[in-house]
């Protein structure tokens, strides 16, 4: 059978191979896992096996419950004063991964442009393809990982439909100051660019409070913001996420969403619900100890010559493995199969972070610690001796 | 809350150089803290959570929960008679609570007998105390946030994802 010319063209991840030889493996300290150590905190479990014994397994509205709609709206008016109206601006999705995907299908025509600052998620680069679109890379390394409005405003040209921002960023942990997003807000709008902001990690933000970008001035109109609770409400699994935005982008995705998803699965729209009204507790605690582990971890990786920059968000950790003399995918290989310990190699998030690996400190204190001592077992190994 | 104390509250066995590092400060300041804490009373004692089920040779240990009524005395209320009540070894928490009754008293014993022997000769006959009821406690599920379970969380995540 041919293949769609389309999906064929799209690379394969290039570290499949090494995620395959993760997941071979057995006893396996993991600091590779994009998704939180927490277990859904109890409350909103049981609110999703309440709604089953209740004998919700219905279908839902496309756009999602409205009871869960009506919860974002209240969530994010309380949360930082942003205005969506839950009938018409906010779609439910199969996680922002679904959300993204419908947005880009929704707004590309063939050879639009679409700026994906790089180290970035897996995934906007080919779902942009799929789209037709073209991802245009713009390489942050040399910045700190930041993109900023001088380097934004040298990739555009007429082409350009959208920017893909993701704060605080995977898998740097990057994350930016209001004062800097109205920066890069400013030439957006100049330049009629749609800001498509994915801020799946806004609530583990530690140093300073998030900034959502569509309460920039003038912004909203111009900003697809995309949430969900994988991360802060540890649901991954779950599967649930929401899109915010102008009427008529938001009804565009609703036509693919109805057509391709139908909807989210009420379970898990029940569940989310709950998480809403009676979750901000367990994520204030789940945040005060990524943030330990965010500064315990910044500190030893540091001392062990993997330098690296205290994060501002998310769980992860991108320190510079150069010192040891390898490239990303060597040095994660080599640490899984001679210390058992799985990290991320950087290229998987851009061809721009060879000499980085992604550390996540989703995992406990214990393991934490564990595979530092074979971080620094495995280096030592490495070091020449004078 | 200090960040020290909810971390050792938590981890009794953090060490002050980990502590440091994740709150971002100097060893000496955490360790002059932690001596503070210590000295003022704040941090009363360190110990371990003992799941005593696994424990094989352990005694077996019985508990009971007592609910206590007393005659408040004047100027004194209750607290002169808790502390008659909580100074015997055997009482290993003591409460006073709203309600229809004024102590929750938890004793340990070694049987059945001792618990029973305490509450007939030591507990029921002191002055000012009007009436007790003894529940003996047949499981234990879950104390001080801790859940009592025989296995580990098994990890249920992939070893690997983005």
């Amino acid at each position: 059978m041919e293949i769609s010319r389309l999906v064929e063209k799209i690379q394969p991840s290039g570290i499949r191979a090494f995620f395959d030889l993760v997941l071979g493996m057995k006893e396996v300290i993991s600091l590779g896992v994009g998704e939180p150590d927490f277990v859904t905190p109890w409350q909103i479990r049981e609110a999703g096996i309440y709604s089953l014994e209740q004998g919700f397994t219905s279908y839902t509205s496309n756009k999602g419950l409205y009871k869960l709609r009506l919860g974002i709206h209240r969530y994010l008016k309380n949360k930082f004063g942003l205005e969506y109206c839950p009938e018409e601006e906010i779609l439910v999705t199969v996680g922002v991964s679904e959300g993204l995907d419908l947005l880009l299908r929704a707004i590309i025509n063939p050879g639009d442009k679409i700026l994906i600052p790089v180290p970035s998620y897996v995934s906007y680069g080919p779902v942009t393809e799929l789209a037709g679109g073209i991802p245009v890379y713009i390489d942050t390394s040399k910045n700190g990982f930041k993109i900023t409005p001088e380097l934004l405003k040298r990739h555009i040209d007429k082409k350009v439909k959208g920017i893909v921002l993701n704060y605080p960023t995977n898998p740097t942990g990057v994350s930016y100051r209001g004062k800097e997003l109205q920066e890069l807000n400013k030439v957006l709008l100049k330049h009629k660019i749609l800001c498509i902001s994915d801020e799946v990690y806004g609530d583990l933000t530690y140093d300073f409070s998030h900034t959502a970008f569509p309460t920039l001035p003038g912004a909203k109109k111009q900003t697809v913001y995309f949430n969900g609770f994988s991360k802060s409400f540890a649901m991954t699994g779950w599967r649930v996420g929401y899109a915010c935005g102008p009427k008529e982008i938001i009804a565009a995705m609703t036509k693919i969403h109805q057509y391709t998803i139908m909807c989210v699965p009420i379970t898990s729209q029940m569940a989310a619900a709950e998480a809403l009204v009676s979750g901000k507790r367990s994520v204030e605690q789940m945040k005060r100890e990524y943030d330990r582990r965010r500064r315990f971890m910044a500190a030893e990786l540091n001392s062990l010559g993997l330098k690296c920059s205290l994060p501002q968000g998310a769980f992860y950790l991108f320190p510079s493995i150069k010192s040891a003399g390898l490239s990303s995918m060597d040095f994660s290989r080599k640490l899984l199969e001679e210390e058992k310990v799985a990290v991320v190699p950087g290229t998987a998030f851009g061809s721009c972070c060879e000499g980085y690996i992604r550390i996540s400190y989703a995992s406990s204190l214990e393991n934490l610690k564990e595979a530092l001592v074979r971080i620094k077992r495995f280096l030592e190994k490495r070091t020449p001796r004078v | 809350m200090d960040e020290i104390l909810e971390i050792l509250e938590k981890n009794g066995r953090a060490s002050i150089e980990d502590i440091a590092k994740m709150i971002r400060k100097n060893p000496d300041e955490v360790k002059k803290a932690i001596k503070k804490y210590e000295k003022d009373g704040s941090i009363l004692k360190y110990k371990a959570v003992i799941n005593k089920d696994l424990i094989k040779d352990s005694e077996s240990e019985v508990r009971a929960l007592i609910e206590v009524n007393i005659v408040p005395q004047k100027d004194l209320g209750f607290d002169k008679i808790a502390e008659r009540i909580y100074s015997f070894p055997e009482v290993t928490s003591c409460y006073l609570i709203s309600g229809t009754y004024d102590l929750l008293v938890v004793v340990e014993g070694r049987n059945l007998h001792t618990v029973s022997n305490f509450v007939a000769e030591k507990l029921s006959c002191m002055e000012h105390v009007r009436g007790t009821a003894t529940h003996f406690l047949l499981k234990k599920y879950k104390e001080d946030g801790v859940i009592l379970k025989h296995k580990p969380d098994e990890n249920k995540r992939i070893a690997i994802s983005y």
